[in-house]
């Protein structure tokens, strides 16, 4: 033992039940405050939008195996990506990471019995289901085609789509997020354990806190915007539409004042897992513990203060954009940082290749390849030819699926025991690590070049000459589908037969692993005690004097 | 197939060769994360008992040292791209003008000689060629790969993009701001061509009247005349009786207006005046104008900026 002194806390017993033997009954589920039940709530619910919005996305591949669109409507295509977008930004990658694995491992890694307002946390999560409901019926049902950024005046002057009920669905599901951010803050705060100090929290703590105060100080920003929309398009006040009035640039300064700061929203989470990851499978502390945490503070301030770089070719005026340029340069280096401390931290270490370490490192490749695209677009006169065209759907894909969707699975899989009790059968688990790697490659490098070759975004129909690489695209697509679908699989195998999983079958240090697996509903039976540093390894007698 | 792109402008190549130093930082960084992660999971794997020695207790000089490399990296790679940019806010004087207006689904051009084209722009090699667009509807973008250059089209106001093409070609026009259900049709074709065959098809474009001889005779109908002068010289000058500054060499030049204030008399200065005078209302005169707010179609405002223009480039030297 050495992250926490737990030497008196008594084996558990035979008659200390998991929390998932409290309670079978649909009632007990629904109406359950528990963090660890809302997380199960919460992680099939995005996996269900993650799958419509994966399905969106494939089919906007296959429309693009020919040039002139294999399906015959542009109107159809657009409401396509638009649901992409809309599904997978605000009910799948803003929301993932933190209510799902935050939530379950939170209140555990804290040493804490729950969430500070664990009654709020069940109603953030009714609250995301009523703005999700309302989002796929009103795509469903008519459908949006103005993108998932909705750019006035097209939204409120001229769409003929369900603008008005999607943009009330992401305005509730908006709610959800400040909930679960506040619920965060609070927690982090307030329900730490005896001796578990600021500078002894894991980082995943760290990069959830300052996801969090993101999503409350940003969040309000969207739901006014949102708001300011749905108004303009129902009663033509004069905000945005010049026609009556309004400014329209103001809704994209607005709009992006939010969209980018949840850029960070979704990929600080990815580092946080990335941080626990890497030292638990090289048995080595992480390299630069306090660099790691300022980085992640520093994101998220700088984060605030980039919007601009998504309006160069907006007509802005030339102060505006070379100062957001070069703010949108200092934003990347504190994500440099991180990236070299995770290779530090292997150095030296004694590497094992689970499955989680493979993602991870998988998100390592991927995430810097995102980063290094994104010094193009950041550089002005190289952005007035790269932005809205291919090259900055692949910079971002790399970022936020390659990146962003890699930590996820990474963290699911290294949580996976934790939660359900059970081991994901490990060879299935470095089969779907790799092939989600390849297949993001296949699917998104050729995007990088149809990109500079100049082929625009959200193209129904292109010219000819852009048809090869769209193709190899698509064809990407499906090696990059069956490796989404192979954990769907393999992982709801487990749950009913995956070998039992012991308390700590990584040996990482972290207050989560000093608790049974799946964790009884009071989470520690005695509240435990932290007398040093996180990532302590190795840990004595640890799995590499073993093998 | 081609994997590299036509640069045909001088700035296009300049981009090129910034994207390509781009290329080059990325490649290096990426063989070094690549290679050190390659390195280390095999020579750190668990099962190797190579000598690792004792940990490193202190790593901030390491961290101090790369924090300061990218910072430097990353500076250089601003000026680099700020200094090309800034180019794009500095169209030359005397360029060539054409109007393009966007609407749902189609590009409209207008040329001052007054031949129009819709969804291409005919345009002569070796000149510096300056647009003035603006769109009837939602917001646009007017991309052209081969330049390297795309600008948001904007309703409501006049945006500006210059370039000097010299290779002559057909090269896309796309729309890049999604701007309903055609956007991918909202496409076109930019011919450069050599001046001769520039003059010879300006010569065959059934033109009609020069884009300031039609906006004169906007200038007469809708009645800027009554108080501006039947040539736009003012009110002590005209007939009018009402008193209304000369548009006469008016355009390029600085005016001062009601609240202290300077303003350079440009494309956009003149739209604002036409539409909402009483934003900008030049000093010493009363603010007898009325809006034209809705009133004047985006290719007649084009026509009327072309009139006044005239009346600069015919007197002033």
């Amino acid at each position: 033992m050495n992250a926490t002194a737990l030497q008196d806390v008594p084996p558990p017993r035979e008659t200390q039940e998991s929390y998932l033997q409290d309670g079978f009954s649909l009632r007990s589920w629904l109406l359950t405050t528990d963090h660890k039940r809302i997380a199960i709530l919460y992680l099939a619910s995005i996996t269900a939008f993650f799958f419509i919005g994966g399905s969106a996305a494939a089919l906007v591949r296959y429309n693009l195996l020919v040039p002139q669109g294999m399906i015959h409507s542009a109107e159809t295509y657009n409401r396509l990506f638009t649901m992409h977008g809309v599904v997978m930004v605000w009910f799948f990658l803003v929301p993932a990471v933190p209510v799902t694995l935050g939530n379950f491992v939170v209140p555990l890694m804290l040493g804490a019995r729950d969430l500070a307002f664990p009654k709020l946390n069940l109603f953030s999560w009714y609250l995301f289901i009523l703005g999700g409901i309302v989002v796929l019926y009103s795509l469903f049902t008519g459908g949006v085609d103005t993108g998932w950024t909705f750019y006035t005046p097209l939204t409120t002057a001229y769409s003929k789509g369900h603008v008005v009920a999607t943009v009330v669905g992401i305005f509730i599901a908006g709610f959800s997020s400040i909930a679960t951010g506040l619920n965060f803050i609070v927690t982090i705060h307030r329900l730490r354990a005896p001796g578990l100090t600021w500078f002894r929290l894991p980082v995943f703590l760290w990069s959830l806190y300052a996801t969090s105060v993101i999503l409350v100080l940003a969040t309000p920003v969207l739901a006014m915007t949102l708001l300011l929309l749905a108004f303009e398009r129902i009663f033509h006040i004069g905000v945005f539409d010049p026609a009556f009035g309004g400014d329209p640039l103001l809704f994209q300064h607005l709009f992006w004042f939010y969209s980018h700061p949840a850029v960070y929203i979704m990929i600080l989470p990815g580092f946080g897992i990335v941080s626990e990851i890497i030292p638990a499978f090289s048995r080595k502390p992480l390299f630069g513990y306090s660099f790691v945490v300022w980085a992640s503070i520093g994101i998220a301030v700088i984060s605030f203060l980039v919007w601009g770089h998504h309006m160069f070719v907006a007509g802005t005026s030339l102060l505006s954009a070379l100062v957001f340029s070069i703010l949108s340069y200092m934003v990347a280096v504190p994500s440099a940082i991180k990236v070299f401390n995770w290779i530090g931290t292997m150095h030296k270490g004694y590497i094992h290749f689970d499955a989680p370490m493979l993602y991870a490192l998988g998100f390592i490749g991927l995430f810097t390849m995102g980063g290094l695209t994104g010094l193009f677009v950041a550089a002005l006169a190289a952005d007035v030819h790269l932005t809205q065209t291919y090259f900055v759907v692949a910079h971002f894909h790399y970022v936020m699926v390659g990146g962003m969707v890699s930590a996820f699975f990474a963290g699911l899989h290294y949580w996976w025991p934790k939660i359900t009790g059970r081991m994901y059968p490990e060879m299935w688990g470095r089969a779907g690590a790799l092939t989600i790697f390849i297949g993001f490659h296949l699917t998104f490098f050729p995007q990088f070049i149809l990109g500079y070759l100049g082929m625009p975004r959200r193209y129904h129909a292109y010219p000819p000459e852009f048809q090869v690489l769209n193709v190899l695209s698509s064809a990407g697509t499906t090696i990059l589908a069956a490796g989404y679908l192979l954990p769907l699989a393999y992982l709801t195998w487990s749950l009913l037969r995956g070998e039992r999983a012991p308390a700590n079958p990584w040996e990482a240090t972290g207050l989560e692993w000093k608790t049974p697996s799946p964790p009884p509903t009071h989470n520690f039976t005695v509240t435990p005690m932290v007398d040093s540093a996180p990532y302590s390894y190795p840990t004595p007698g640890s799995r590499h004097r073993h093998e | 197939m081609n994997f590299w792109l036509t640069a045909a402008t001088p700035a296009a190549t300049e981009v090129d060769h910034l994207i390509i130093a781009l290329l080059i930082i990325s490649i290096a960084v990426l063989a070094l994360v690549f290679g050190l992660m390659l390195l280390y999971m095999f020579k750190y794997r668990s099962g190797s008992d190579v000598n690792r020695g004792a940990l490193a207790q202190k790593t901030w000089r390491i961290e101090a040292a790369w924090t300061t490399g990218t910072l430097v990296a990353f500076f250089f790679l601003f000026l680099w791209g700020a200094r090309l940019y800034v180019q794009l806010f500095q169209p030359p004087r005397n360029a060539l003008r054409i109007y393009v207006v966007g609407k749902q689904f189609m590009w409209k051009v207008e040329h001052d000689g007054g031949q129009r084209e819709i969804d291409a722009i005919h345009l002569p090699i070796g000149m510096d060629i300056e647009l003035i667009m603006t769109s009837e509807d939602v917001i646009h973008d007017f991309s052209v790969p081969a330049f390297r250059i795309k600008h948001d089209v904007l309703p409501g106001r006049y945006e500006t993009l210059w370039f000097h093409v010299d290779k002559p070609g057909t090269y896309h026009l796309f729309c890049t701001q999604l701007c309903g259900i055609d956007h991918s049709r909202m496409i076109g074709q930019i011919v450069a061509l050599p001046k001769a065959d520039y003059q010879r098809w300006l010569a065959q474009s059934d033109a009609g009247e020069t884009l300031a001889t039609a906006g004169k005779t906007l200038f007469m109908r809708y009645g800027c005349s009554g108080c501006h002068g039947s040539n736009g010289a003012g009110g002590p000058q005209s007939e009018s009786t009402v008193h209304a500054p000369s548009l006469a060499g008016l355009y390029g030049s600085p005016v001062t207006l009601a609240d202290g204030s300077v303003v350079k008399a440009d494309d956009r200065y003149i739209r604002d005046c036409i539409l909402t005078p009483s934003r900008q209302r030049v000093a010493s005169y009363p603010p007898a104008m009325p809006s034209f707010s809705g009133e004047i179609s985006e290719e007649d405002l084009l026509k009327l900026l072309a009139y006044i223009k005239s009346l600069s480039d015919a007197g002033v030297p």
